[in-house]
């Protein structure tokens, strides 16, 4: 049998490049494969409301030149040894990524650090990008599920920078100039707070001597980096909105609140709530009632997105028109009961056993080991954080679960977004 | 690997992988939707949704509950040749995806309250499906594409089918397709295949064989000229797809098709769990991305029993139209096909789908579906001789086949045309 192995302090590398750049390497030798990932803090909150979606504009914009490569080269150059390299922006960060065979890694590594490093941002690109920019929000415009989810963020966060849209809007879009993208990047992107990861087939001192050479030489910025948020405006009553879009055929709901960060001490209570409530095998209490018991929705469940700042804490369907009433009723019951009552002590075992047991799982591949050790190094977790993961998990009690259930899921006050076909029943649709 | 056959006719697919301990265990059924007939579009599907409500050892709702509470992950697929169950698992739970297939390849319930319930979660999910244009379009040009072979319907079958069947056709079509005689039994991962096997055997060996299978009859007639398909909806955004008749997995020509394909639309992923990669040195990105006529592009040559459909999609940019970017998409497949591609086109073709079987094998529920898919289609032996069999493409039988498939008398070609 293969020996039981959740990276830790034993086999991760951490390593600060000499311009204070956290490296992070694990080796796996599995396949001829590796992996790179990574991020930097720069990301939507620093945008100004008038240009919402700078940020994933800039990272979008990177690989479309350098100062070494142009657009066709670096494709050429990545796509020819069938690796990939990615960067895209999030609320505090910007993140990248590159896969390829072992061999290539010096490769994939030198483009990542030309594209972070000595973008030129080539006028004719930006146009391009943009054209591309603007047929996805036009998409969007016409998708029931982004619509309910950028709705639900705008009545959940009214002027906080989580209710804005990353990829902005159409106004902002056409508003935004190649100067704005030049200054962001000159702004925003540096090596300080920037982390690397390289897990897979590569001697981990290979990797950091590479990392070194390629971003080592990166010069520091002068001041540090603020990624916080203010705390989102109360919430206190119930906030609702439809977006009527005639022609399509199911309605989706999103319904919630802002929830906690992922340093928060509620967040281990919140994460098994969250579990209970719209994880659990098919989708837990909300897949049970919603699809099983009713046959309402093919889809209902729940999520938690604790990350740098309090991001929302939702449950999201996809139900006929018809049902939309019925479906919402369902979650409410299922949030009023998760608030009022204690989770009996075997349902909150089993989704113990789930988070604790399935950890094999989410470290099988390089992507999922990457995606720990980013996650670690983000909120200053610990290099044993996986072999303490267990424990942090299993202390959680029911009541802490009810608390915190009883402290952000609030059924006389949420954000709730429908975008469908109309529903035809005036006011009375929705409570 | 170890291949073996019960003597119930259930053929096993054993490989050991001890990267990291977890195993996956797969369950595959030769049947999709190929084997329905008008009626009864989508009860592959359907009855794919039945085995997960219960049987008499676990009922409705346990056995997720039980994979879970062991750590592991589940899930069943439905396509066109295929319906197909997994679970991974920490290797030392593994017993348990045992015990859930052998159970529910026989013991399934299709209570009928059950299966009134989850007629309208089949039915919902086809509505979501039914939001997207693209979806829309597709469904239409298959049903052009084809005039006789059950290809032509989509998995989620038609709604008014959805609608009507009864718990009889579906119990009758478990009964004839779920027996061991129609099955695939894969595992990979952390195991030792002697134990595993002797398990399998114990669990799986009891189960009779199944009556004789029905046979697909339905051979699709041949297309004598280009069919068009317009779809007009909801939306601004407009839709191109061109589909051509291709080969199955088996055909001499598939492995230049899929050469043809990468060249053409970009190297494709094989990992069904996503982790997509770009196709920005494609040749129909450069056609149609970079001169900005559409905002993207896509190909794919899909591995099939039965010919199946090479197609390509775009997605147009605002104020370019239908015609001005099915133009400049079929001046491409008209240049591959008058043109040899570059030996340095071919070289990267090859080298790109080694890299993304590397990518697959760090994951042993990506081996398992691959293995299993594999059989189904054509064999494990195909998959283990898929990079040398693409090796041996060359240029010219690129260019062959191009001619050959990319034809106008082959293809269906769909517009969405957005109603604002």
């Amino acid at each position: 049998m293969a020996v039981q192995t959740v990276p830790g302090p034993q086999d991760i590398v951490r390593y600060e490049l000499s311009n204070g750049m956290v490296a992070l390497v694990r080796e796996n030798f599995t396949s001829p494969a590796v992996v790179v990932s990574g991020y930097l803090p720069a990301g939507g909150v620093a945008e100004p409301d008038d240009k919402a979606g700078l940020a994933g504009f800039t990272a979008s914009l990177l690989t479309r030149g350098t100062e070494k490569r142009s657009f066709e080269e670096i494709n050429e150059t990545v796509e020819g040894v069938g690796a990939s390299v990615d960067v895209s922006a999030g609320w505090h960060f910007t993140s990248f990524s590159g896969k390829s065979l072992a061999e290539d890694l010096p490769l994939i590594l030198d483009v990542l650090a030309d594209v972070l490093r000595r973008p030129t941002f080539p006028a004719e690109h930006v146009e391009k990008v943009r054209g591309q920019w603007l047929t996805d929000l036009q998409e969007r415009d016409h998708d029931t599920r982004r619509m309910a989810a950028l709705v639900f963020r705008e009545l959940a966060y009214p002027g906080h920078p989580y209710g804005r849209s990353l990829i902005g809007t159409h106004e902002t879009a056409r508003a935004i100039g190649r100067d704005d993208v030049v200054s962001f990047y000159q702004q925003h992107y540096s090596p300080q707070g920037g982390v690397l990861v390289v897990v897979g087939a590569v001697q981990a001192d290979r990797a950091l001597d590479l990392l070194q050479a390629t971003f080592g030489d990166w010069p520091a910025g002068s001041d540090g980096k603020d990624v916080t948020v203010p705390p989102p405006p109360p919430l206190e009553a119930i906030r609702h909105k439809e977006v009527v879009m005639p022609g399509k055929t199911q309605a989706d709901i999103v319904l919630g609140r802002p929830g906690l960060s992922r340093t928060d001490p509620d967040f281990y209570a919140a994460l098994l709530a969250n579990t209970v409530l719209g994880r659990f095998g098919m989708y837990g209490r909300l897949g049970t009632n919603v699809r099983e018991r009713h046959g309402l929705a093919y889809y209902c469940l729940s999520s938690l997105e604790a990350g740098q700042g309090p991001g929302p804490w939702y449950v999201f369907a996809g139900v006929n028109p018809a049902n939309v009433r019925r479906a919402i009723e369902s979650i409410l019951e299922e949030i009023i009961r998760l608030r009022e009552e204690l989770v009996p002590e075997d349902e909150l075992n089993d989704s113990k056993a789930f988070l604790t047991g399935s950890l094999p799982l989410r470290l099988e591949t390089n992507e999922g080991v990457a995606g720990a050790l980013l996650e670690m190094e983000r909120y200053a977790l610990g290099l044993d954080y996986l072999q303490r993961y267990p424990d942090l998990i299993r202390s959680v009690s029911a009541a802490e679960v009810q608390a915190v259930a009883a402290k952000y899921l609030d059924p006389q006050a949420y954000a709730l977004a429908v975008a469908g076909p109309d529903l035809g029943q005036g006011d009375e649709g929705m409570g | 690997m170890k291949k073996v056959t019960l003597g119930n006719g259930l053929q096993v697919v054993l490989k050991e992988m001890h990267h990291a301990p977890v195993a996956s265990f797969w369950i595959w059924y030769r049947v999709g939707s190929r084997n329905e007939v008008p009626g009864i579009t989508g009860i592959s599907h359907w009855v794919e949704h039945m085995l997960f409500k219960g049987t008499p050892s676990f009922p409705q709702g346990e056995f997720d509950k039980v994979v879970a509470r062991e750590g592991g992950v589940f899930n069943g697929m439905t396509w066109l040749d295929w319906t197909t169950y997994f679970e991974t698992l920490p290797s030392d739970r593994f017993d348990l995806a045992l015990r859930i297939e052998a159970d529910r390849m026989v013991n399934s319930l299709f209570d009928a309250q059950e299966l009134e319930k989850e007629r309208t979660v089949v039915i919902s999910e086809r509505e979501g499906a039914e939001n997207f244009p693209e979806w829309l379009l597709e469904e239409e040009v298959q049903a052009a594409a084809y005039r006789l072979h059950p290809y032509r319907h989509q998995v989620l079958g038609w709604k008014q089918d959805l609608q009507h069947m009864t718990r009889d056709d579906l119990w009758q079509y478990y009964r004839a397709y779920y027996a061991p005689n129609n099955a695939i039994a894969v595992a990979t991962g952390d195991f030792q295949s002697d134990a595993l096997l002797a398990r399998i055997e114990e669990l799986f060996g009891a189960i009779p064989p199944g009556p004789e299978l029905p046979v697909v009859r339905a051979s699709e007639p041949p297309q004598r000229g280009e069919r068009r398909v317009v779809v007009e909806g909801e939306g601004q955004t407009a839709y191109l797809q061109m589909v051509f008749h291709a080969v199955p997995a088996t055909h001499p020509d598939y492995f230049p098709l899929v050469v043809l394909d990468t060249v053409l639309g970009g190297a494709k992923p094989m990992s069904f769990f996503g982790g997509g990669t770009s196709n920005r040195s494609s040749r129909l990105y450069k056609a149609l991305v970079d001169t900005e006529l559409a905002a993207d592009v896509d190909s794919s040559m899909p591995s099939t029993l039965d010919p199946f459909l090479f197609s390509f999609s775009a997605t147009l940019r605002p104020g370019r139209t239908l015609e001005e970017v099915e133009a400049a998409l079929w001046a491409e497949l008209e240049r591959v096909a008058q043109e040899p591609i570059t030996p340095e086109e071919l070289a990267k073709a090859i080298k790109q789908t080694r890299a993304q079987f590397a990518y697959s094998s760090e994951s042993v529920s990506n081996q398992g579906f691959w293995l299993g898919f594999s059989e189904i289609v054509a064999s494990t032996e195909w998959f283990d001789s898929y990079l040398d069999n693409l090796a041996a493409v060359t240029a010219e039988d690129v260019q062959r086949v191009a001619k050959e498939y990319l034809a106008k008398s082959r293809r269906t070609v769909g517009w969405y045309v957005p109603q604002g």
